[in-house]
């Protein structure tokens, strides 16, 4: 099936079969990498992009369903959060990174940053083994001016 | 942070923490890992993987799935067996290992058929029409079943499932357990769990123009391995070249992974073709070639009734599962800091090696030196506590002193340096141990549960190769090399090029390390460094990361090579200022005469001497300005022929203090971390910034592994956790805020001190966390045996101890 999306400001028309997700139309069609596929069902996060400014798992979502939807991904992000994350160390081999700053800068965006415990709870979809979670908060604490 | 105890040299990047020069790529998706590539012509892969624990393979019927639109071609385990060698094998020849299972299946998940074919969808389309007739066996799934009698056999050619068994004495045990005032008993069991990164084994194969094969791969250690995977190919090893991939984490995971790039190597060798086999999540969490230790403990503690212990005998039964990775590698681990941080001269250690129905085990951050830390921690307590002393109490008092090192152990490993009471006092300090005690007291009566869990443990670093190999009396192969190399370049406009030779980027800061190395040696930006890996025809000889040595080793070959292409810049800036080399000196990038400055010459410009101006540079010196050094490790030695010494092995020993305080929820058997405090030394801090980063992730795996994750098989052996929904990785929710310290005791015998600390918090948080939890519940007589601490478990000592 041929479906339109609008990635990063550009679009793209893109053939595939009804059962592809937008995960492997992003990266295998498209040719987008940078959006990573950890567990492939949902949770771990990795593969979060903005759907419509929404982040969502790009796993867990056809790319069929998707006709003209604004579509962001790590490619996209233009975000001081990005250099926050360089600052604080808040990653270690990279794999989860992109996951983690676009759901960061959704988290950013949504005001779910009032305390350390709330940008616990609203990044906690987005899994990093090497668990740099400590300053993956303070990245995102210092962006919301708390800091 | 890092505070210096001993007078320190003046470093001028070493020991700044500077953000890592490997990191803007990351930030905008260009990471590159081996899922990222694609090469022309690729084909892709998916395996079908056993529902059974236990079942001999019948018919396979293939035809179906041939016929599924873009499938290229199907493979199975006799067809692995007509066309290659086993797999690279570290254990008992009778035990053998294909990356497609020959004639039996021998865990779930275990892979069975190839599928090849133009997409990953179309791969898993002929999958699903594959039809393999399986004939059912009885499982073993009880390691200790599985070394008894009667018990289904795994390898039959291997005759039981006891792939080895060895008592090593050292001292005087049965006189030091004679002469115990008391001794403590106990049965541990520490559970498997798994580094589990998120990016999972890959490799990329491709038959290349040249009649060798290329493989791109995450796995680690590539070059120190390689030709056992050339071997298992058949091919000659200067055909085979891997070429180093960004790992996404491994934890061990990676450490030398064979099955995929072996699987990958075949498949492109049977099809001619560039073959991907990335395994998906499924096949890394059932098939992978690392799941983490999975001990069964009895132990014995003899002490003095001053506290002073005496002996440890230590009964250990470990779930191998099927097949052997490295042996029963992760015991000599065990064995480099067998008696901790203690004065302990008596030790015995039985070791049996199970095989069972499950995944293999390899490689877990800690690499088995966690789990001795674990069982060590938990009988000391559990002596402190019939002793009536304090946690800190029974370990000063039993605490290898500051003026002892180097210090042998009973095992015959070197402790290099040390300073174990200055540790604990930190982390007593930064703590504030008093106040928490007066709040535990205050809370307690309020019908709070809160515990302190005291614990001080090692950190070995950098394996030397001996211990492949002192288990077996007649050794096959005993190696003594566990080199690492570096190449480095001033190009021709005077710019670092620094090549390493192991595994590219995984986790760790390995370029911000070696560029940190440079500034310091060079007085040049870290950040002006560029940093590359060689693929496997091009490399020196390398060990690649794991036990916490690539940055020791690293700074070896870095300062090794720095020296020698120093000597070549002073002879060229020598003969062009007609001066004598030992008069000059470097000093931020420029080669001057001592004390006459503006005598000099930049590195642009004696660069450009030495790559274009041949008949400017003094006789017998060669154009270029490039410089290897392979550093050997700095201290191995030979084990004795009896085995009561087993040498030097794993000299620089790093330690750490860790205080949990968590609270306890009685009613739901939940926690949660009041406070954590952890101080490491890891000998000179190099980079206090991604130590941090280090001592915190293997924190929170030690969190993990203590009380979310495990591998469930249940008892027909079938695995109960495919999924992150089932095996509890911790997320942000779960790891709480550390308070970091770091005492700097430096190395006598590395380059520039350091110690390796990679694997970080992970050998010490389980015990903490396990001693915190007694602590809370020592009303209830709470005591943790067993990892992962589940509430289950705490609710139900909780009943116990209340009827009681």
């Amino acid at each position: 099936m041929r479906v339109r999306l609008r990635v990063n400001g550009a679009e793209r028309q893109v053939d595939v079969e009804p059962r592809v997700t937008l995960l492997d139309a992003l990266r295998e069609v498209i040719g987008l990498t940078g959006t990573k596929k950890g567990c492939d069902r949902g949770e771990c996060g990795a593969c979060t992009v903005h759907v419509n400014g929404r982040r969502i798992d790009a796993c867990m979502t056809l790319a069929v369903m998707h006709e003209g939807d604004e579509i962001t991904t790590i490619e996209g992000l233009d975000h001081p959060v990005q250099r926050a994350f360089l600052e604080h160390d808040a990653f270690q081999c990279g794999f989860c990174t992109p996951g983690q700053l676009m759901s960061a800068a959704a988290c950013l965006a949504e005001g779910h940053t009032g305390s350390d415990a709330e940008i616990r709870e609203w990044m906690s979809g987005n899994t990093c083994r090497c668990a740099a979670y400590p300053h993956i908060v303070a990245a995102v604490r210092e962006v919301a001016g708390r800091a | 942070m890092a505070t210096s105890i001993e007078e320190k040299p003046d470093f001028k990047w070493i020991g700044k923490s500077i953000r890592r020069v490997e990191d803007p790529r990351y930030l905008v998706g260009r990471g590159g890992y081996i899922g990222d590539i694609k090469l022309p012509g690729m084909l892709y892969t998916a395996v079908l993987r056993s529902p059974f624990a236990h079942a001999r393979i019948g018919s396979i019927d293939t035809g179906e799935a041939l016929e599924v639109p873009g499938v290229v071609a199907v493979f199975t385990g006799q067809d692995c067996k007509e066309k290659m060698n086993p797999c690279a094998n570290f254990g008992p020849p009778t035990i053998t290992q294909y990356p497609l299972a020959v004639d039996k299946v021998r865990y779930c998940g275990e892979a069975v058929v190839a599928v090849v074919a133009e997409s990953r969808y179309a791969a898993e389309d002929g999958v699903e029409a594959v039809e393999v007739d399986f004939e059912p066996l009885d499982p073993v799934v009880d390691p200790i079943a599985a070394i008894g009698p009667g018990a289904p056999v795994l390898h039959e050619e291997h005759g039981n499932n006891l792939a080895y068994e060895r008592i090593f004495e050292f001292g005087e045990v049965d006189d030091a357990f004679r002469e115990a005032d008391v001794v403590v008993e106990d049965k541990l069991h520490w559970g498997r769990s798994s580094g589990m990164p998120l990016d999972t084994c890959g490799a990329v194969a491709r038959p290349a123009l040249n009649g060798s094969l290329e493989v791109y791969c995450n796995s680690l250690n590539f070059n120190f391995f390689i030709w056992l995977v050339a071997a298992a190919l058949k091919l000659p090893s200067n055909k085979f070249t891997v070429i180093p991939v960004p790992a996404g984490g491994s934890f061990g995971s990676k450490f030398f992974a064979h099955k995929v790039p072996t699987l990958a190597g075949f498949l492109a060798l049977q099809t001619g073709r560039p073959v991907a086999y990335i395994e998906d999540r499924l096949d890394h969490i059932t098939n992978s070639d690392h799941h983490g230790s999975d001990r069964y403990y009895d132990v014995r503690m003899g002490l003095k009734s001053d506290g002073t212990i005496t002996a440890l005998d230590v009964d250990v039964v470990d779930d191998y599962g099927a097949y052997l990775q490295f042996g029963v590698g992760t015991h000599g681990n065990s064995l480099s800091q067998a008696v901790g941080p203690y004065r302990l001269k008596n030790l015995r250690y039985r070791l049996r090696a199970a095989l069972t129905n499950k995944c293999q085990q390899g490689a877990y951050r800690g690499f088995g030196s966690e789990v001795q830390n674990w069982v060590l921690e938990r009988m000391v307590d559990k002596a402190a506590r019939q002793l009536g002393m304090g946690p800190e109490e029974i370990r000063r008092h039993n605490f290898i002193q500051p003026d002892e090192f180097p210090y042998k152990i009973p095992t015959g490993n070197i402790y290099d340096s040390g300073n174990y009471p200055a540790v604990l006092q930190r982390a007593i300090e930064m703590l504030d141990l008093d106040k928490w005690r007066t709040e535990q007291e205050r809370a307690r009566k309020e019908g709070r549960h809160i515990g302190i869990g005291v614990v001080t443990t090692q950190e070995r670093s950098v394996f030397s190769s001996t211990e492949f190999w002192f288990w077996f009396d007649k050794p096959a192969f005993p190696l003594t090399s566990s080199p690492e190399s570096v190449t480095l370049t001033i190009d021709p406009t005077g710019e670092f090029q620094v090549q390493m030779h192991s595994q590219a980027m995984w986790g760790n800061s390995p370029e911000t390390v070696a560029a940190m190395l440079v500034a310091e040696e060079f007085g040049v930006d870290p950040y002006k460094v560029n940093v590359s890996y060689a693929d496997s025809a091009h490399s020196l000889p390398g060990t690649g990361p794991g036990g916490s040595r690539f940055t020791v080793m690293i700074a070896g070959a870095v300062r090794g090579a720095s020296k020698r292409l120093r000597a070549k810049l002073f002879k060229i800036a020598a003969h062009e200022l007609e001066a004598s080399e030992d008069d000059l000196e470097i000093v931020e990038g420029v080669v001057r005469v001592k004390g006459v400055p503006d005598k000099s010459r930049s590195l642009a410009e004696l660069a450009s001497t030495a790559y274009f101006f041949a008949l400017n540079l003094p006789e017998g010196v060669e154009s270029g300005l490039e410089e290897s050094c392979t550093y050997d490790h700095p201290y191995t030695t030979l084990p004795s022929d009896d085995r009561k010494d087993l040498g030097v092995f794993y000299p620089f020993m790093g330690h750490a203090c860790h205080i949990a305080v968590i609270e306890i929820d009685a009613e739901t058997g939940t926690h949660k971390f009041l406070d954590y405090v952890a101080v490491h030394d890891a000998g000179t801090v190099v980079n206090p910034k991604t130590l941090a980063g280090h001592v915190t992730g293997g924190a929170a795996q030690g969190i993990g592994s203590a009380m979310y994750e495990e591998l469930v098989y249940d008892e027909d052996g079938q695995f109960k956790c495919s999924t992150f929904m089932d095996y509890l990785i911790p997320t942000a929710m779960e790891v709480p805020e550390f308070k970091l310290g770091h005492v700097e005791t430096p190395s006598p015998y590395t380059e520039f001190g350091i110690k390796g600390g990679g694997e970080g918090g992970r050998m010490v948080a389980p015990a903490a966390i396990s001693a915190a939890i007694d602590d809370a519940l020592s009303d209830y007589g709470v005591r943790i045996t067993q990892l992962p601490i589940k509430p289950s478990e705490i609710l139900r000592q909780i009943e116990t101890g209340t009827q009681s």
